[in-house]
């Protein structure tokens, strides 16, 4: 019964990395970069709720309030795409790296300047509330959290599969000049993956919002949903989340049964683990990668 | 009446002048071919056009319309396909995937609808498979339909990337050196498929190539270039028996 209990919590936890994991993935299967401030997105997009929602700000009603947080953080991350990132295209990889690290810290001063460094709570209709049954408790936030994680990957998938710009940011994944030549806005369909990938951020930020209290370093979080991302193959949506619900589990188990700080090691040992042993990821990106 | 029209075509990379001063016209239905050794600028020519490159000065009408200042997104919805000297395809998809994004510009169904593929969707699908399957069969691809770029031999991924093109549904087509790195087999082959595309197509056919058999058998005309300036321009024989054209492409004498 222990073991479930936290097992479920485990998996919760993990559909927030995941999500991170999913915003890591969507940006590196339209232009082949990691943004390293997809967790500091992540926290932006929270404070963001918070600030339309809580009562003390703007006092929207809570699905409002996220609702806007999203369109804002997709407008954000988007013009971020047009101004910033896009200066350094067709520079080497090294360049977005030290950039997006960069952005990181902007995002987190900015939130600290204007929510400040203690930690808030975000106001949402299910705190505090549980479902009991068979000796487990399990908290209303984390059955939201773990479905909306659920349809969020699910149409994330059929986004890219499927429509019309999600495979246009495939093809420029793979081929930059061919996706140009066949007709594709290369740079057009870049800024709106950025936009989304801000928006998914934001349904991040929220969730892990509605687990506790936040403070602008949470971004921090970022490194452990990067973890998950390599683990399920950067290129792979479902592999994102999957990679999220491992480090997610493994955590809280680790903490009980293992010894001392091995818990905090975990997700890097079985990262390092993956990559030893299936170095393209648990989701092979080239079994994922289809236009 | 002429579909592609350049007109003192140039670029300047710092003091290099890849292309100094390139005009000519390709007609409704011609098999058009540049020539010239490497280096002439053959090839910056292509990216011209294709959009790629922005001119330092001159301008490119296709269908009359100037399209000096559109991007290289805009090209394939205008007509205009090409391939590359180097070959650039989607490398971890399959030939079918390939040849299916060259649909794109075709694809007019929204986001929405995509995603809860509605009838529409299906039946713009269908025909966008047909399609392919026309260039699938046409360029003898059956076999490799399923199989990834990556794994595939040279010779097949140049011929999978002349589909691509065709798959955009094309008026023109560039061919960057389509006969290079193939056997004299698959260089009949192309020979043959250019034929069939002009007459059965109705295409129109810009080409740069080095193999002179293939551009005496296909072209209409030919125009040699050189260090980025026009040396000659008539019909095959014409431009090769050009004293300029010898001395610069060929070596004095000596005949392809």
């Amino acid at each position: 019964m222990e073991l479930l209990q936290l097992v479920i919590g485990g998996l919760a936890n993990g559909c927030i990395y995941g999500l991170v994991a999913l915003g890591f993935v969507m940006i590196y299967k339209s232009s082949e970069g990691v943004n390293f401030a997809q967790g500091d997105m992540m926290m932006l997009g929270a404070f963001i709720a918070l600030g339309f929602g809580n009562t003390d700000q703007m006092g929207l009603p809570f699905g409002l309030a996220v609702m806007c947080a999203m369109v804002l953080m997709f407008g954000i991350s988007w013009g971020v795409e047009r101004v910033v990132v896009r200066q350094i295209f067709g520079q080497p990889q090294f360049a977005l790296v030290i950039l997006t690290i960069a952005l990181g810290f902007v995002f987190r001063f900015v939130a600290g300047s204007i929510w400040g460094y203690t930690p808030l709570v975000l106001e949402t209709p299910f705190a505090g509330q549980n479902l009991r049954g068979g000796g487990i408790v399990i908290s209303l936030a984390d059955l939201v959290t773990i479905g909306v994680t659920l349809v969020l990957t699910v149409a994330l998938w059929a986004f890219f599969a499927f429509t019309k710009i999600g495979l246009a940011a495939q093809a420029a994944s793979q081929n930059q000049m061919a996706a140009y030549i066949v007709g594709v806005p290369v740079m057009r369909v870049n800024s709106l993956i950025w936009g989304l990938s801000g928006a998914v951020a934001t349904v991040a930020g929220v969730l892990y919002a509605t687990r506790g209290a936040i403070d602008p370093n949470i971004g921090l979080l970022g490194i452990k949903a990067f973890a998950a991302a390599v683990i399920g193959g950067l290129g792979s949506l479902p592999g994102a989340l999957l990679g999220g619900l491992i480090i997610g589990v493994i955590e809280p188990v680790a903490g009980r049964y293992a010894p001392g700080e091995l818990a905090k090691m975990s997700p890097y040992i079985i990262m390092l683990i993956v990559l030893v042993t299936r170095p393209g990821g648990l989701f092979s990106q080239i079994q994922m990668k289809k236009v | 009446m002429s579909l592609l029209d350049v007109n003192d075509l140039a670029i300047h990379f710092g003091g290099v002048k890849a292309v100094d001063g390139v005009s000519f016209s390709v007609d409704e239905g011609e098999v058009f071919a540049i020539i010239g050794p490497n280096g002439a600028g053959k090839s910056t020519i292509f990216n011209l056009i294709s959009r790629v490159y922005q001119p330092t000065r001159g301008t490119i009408r296709f269908d009359g319309q100037n399209i000096t200042g559109f991007k290289a997104h805009d090209i394939a919805g205008l007509g205009i396909a090409r391939t590359f000297q180097n070959i650039e395809l989607f490398d971890h998809s399959t030939v079918l995937d390939n040849l299916l994004m060259g649909r794109h510009t075709h694809r007019a169904t929204n986001f929405v609808q995509d995603i809860l593929f509605l009838p529409k969707v299906r039946r713009e699908e269908r025909e966008h498979r047909r399609r392919v399957e026309q260039v699938i069969e046409f360029l003898e691809l059956e076999a490799y339909r399923k199989k990834m770029i990556a794994g595939l031999p040279y010779g097949v991924r140049k011929v999978v990337e002349i589909g691509r093109a065709l798959a955009i549904g094309p008026k023109l087509i560039l061919l960057d050196e389509p006969a290079s790195g193939l056997s004299v087999e698959e260089t009949r082959d192309v020979a043959f498929w250019i034929e069939d595309m002009r007459r059965d197509m109705g295409l129109t056919v810009l080409m740069v190539e080095h193999d002179m058999s293939l551009v005496n058998q296909v072209s209409d005309r030919v125009l040699a270039v050189a260090n980025g300036q026009p040396l000659a321009m008539g019909t095959p024989a014409e431009v090769q028996a050009h004293p300029d054209v010898m001395a610069a492409y060929l070596g004095t004498g000596a005949a392809a």
